[in-house]
């Protein structure tokens, strides 16, 4: 099972609240499989999806997913403890793990070979980190979203990417038309 | 006057209830004043570009954000601040000490201070460079224009200003 898979499958659970989407692929899978007014699209800026996720989160009620991948948030590998640190029970940072820089052309990440991000999510202070097969990420997704707490669930899958057409959307108009879905 | 405290009841009073920061030893005392806030979220970031990332969710989540830290950040942040604060056009707020000017005692400091404005000015971000003390009276005036203008935007603010190391 690739990423667009798990998202397929998982995008009628994202529907009903606020996804954060990584930066190239994962943004342009998500807005091509369901684009919501509910989800922020990353262009630019890799290895940030988690850090925007949780400012959300600690600024807004609502249930906040952030889409990752794991090469971004090796590039990031500081967002962990800041997540663990400062607790949103409304934020569940989802990590597409496919071992793989999917975007430029899927070249091995160290979290491919020995290192676990559940592990190093773990040794931040993370308290609820779940790694799953891919095809049981729809279930672990729901379940840590009515659970209320929050979660930082790893997603094993393959790598592999579907041809996708970039998003053409201006960023602005990506940004007030989130912010109008929190507004209304 | 107490610089610190004019720079967070600014903050306060101008609505800011989300920020960020990156220790740098001249700012200890007005980081100290914003954790002590009941107004204001204080989350503590890694890196300066981690924290523009957490200020651009607050922001989008309804707070209004700023980030406090040195001005060897904006080599780290340069990116960032292009292809996020800047292109989605985010207001962002940032209080930097100036290290590297007058009566630094840290030779490295020199290099990235002179580089500093040539490189916001490149980036286009509206620059304030605080110098004497007298000059915080304007901090307020600065954080309505970041947020009437919806970009990112430097104070500067050196080791005359802060009254020494």
């Amino acid at each position: 099972m690739i990423r667009s898979e798990i998202l397929r499958e998982i995008a009628p659970i994202l529907r009903p609240h606020l996804v954060v989407c990584n930066i190239g692929l994962p943004s342009q899978e998500m807005h091509l499989i369901d684009d919501q007014p509910t989800n922020f699209y990353m262009l630019g800026t890799m290895g940030l999806a988690s850090s925007i996720g949780l400012g959300v989160a600690l600024a807004e009620d609502r249930t906040v997913i952030s889409i990752d991948g794991d090469g971004s948030v090796l590039t990031n590998l500081g967002t962990l403890p800041t997540i663990a640190n400062n607790v949103a029970d409304n934020f569940i940072l989802l990590i597409v793990d496919n071992g793989s820089y999917g975007s430029t052309g899927d070249q091995p990440t160290y979290a491919g070979k020995k290192t676990s991000l559940a592990e190093v999510a773990r040794a931040c202070g993370c308290e609820n980190v779940v790694e799953c097969r891919a095809e049981d990420t729809g279930q672990v997704l729901q379940k840590a979203i009515d659970a209320g707490r929050m979660t930082v669930i790893v997603s094993k899958c393959e790598s592999g990417n579907v041809k996708v057409p970039v998003i053409t959307m201006d960023p602005v108009a990506i940004r007030d038309r989130f912010m109008q879905s929190m507004a209304g | 006057m107490n610089i610190s405290s004019k720079i967070v009841d600014d903050f306060v009073a101008n609505d800011i209830s989300f920020v960020t920061t990156v220790p740098c030893k001249q700012l200890g005392g007005v980081i100290e004043e914003v954790e002590a806030r009941p107004e204001i979220l204080h989350v503590p970031s890694n890196k300066e570009d981690e924290g523009m990332g957490l200020c651009a969710g607050a922001f989008m989540g309804g707070k209004r954000p700023a980030i406090i830290m040195q001005n060897t950040a904006i080599g780290v942040t340069i990116n960032t601040l292009v292809t996020l604060t800047q292109f989605y056009r985010l207001p962002l707020p940032m209080l930097i000490s100036f290290r590297g000017e007058l009566k630094e005692p840290v030779a490295c400091q020199a290099e990235m201070a002179v580089h500093t404005k040539p490189l916001l000015a490149q980036l286009g971000i509206p620059t304030y460079h605080f110098h004497r003390q007298d000059d915080v009276e304007e901090f307020d005036a600065i954080l309505k224009y970041t947020f009437m203008c919806n970009k990112p935007v430097a104070i500067l603010t050196d080791a005359t200003f802060w009254g020494g190391y």
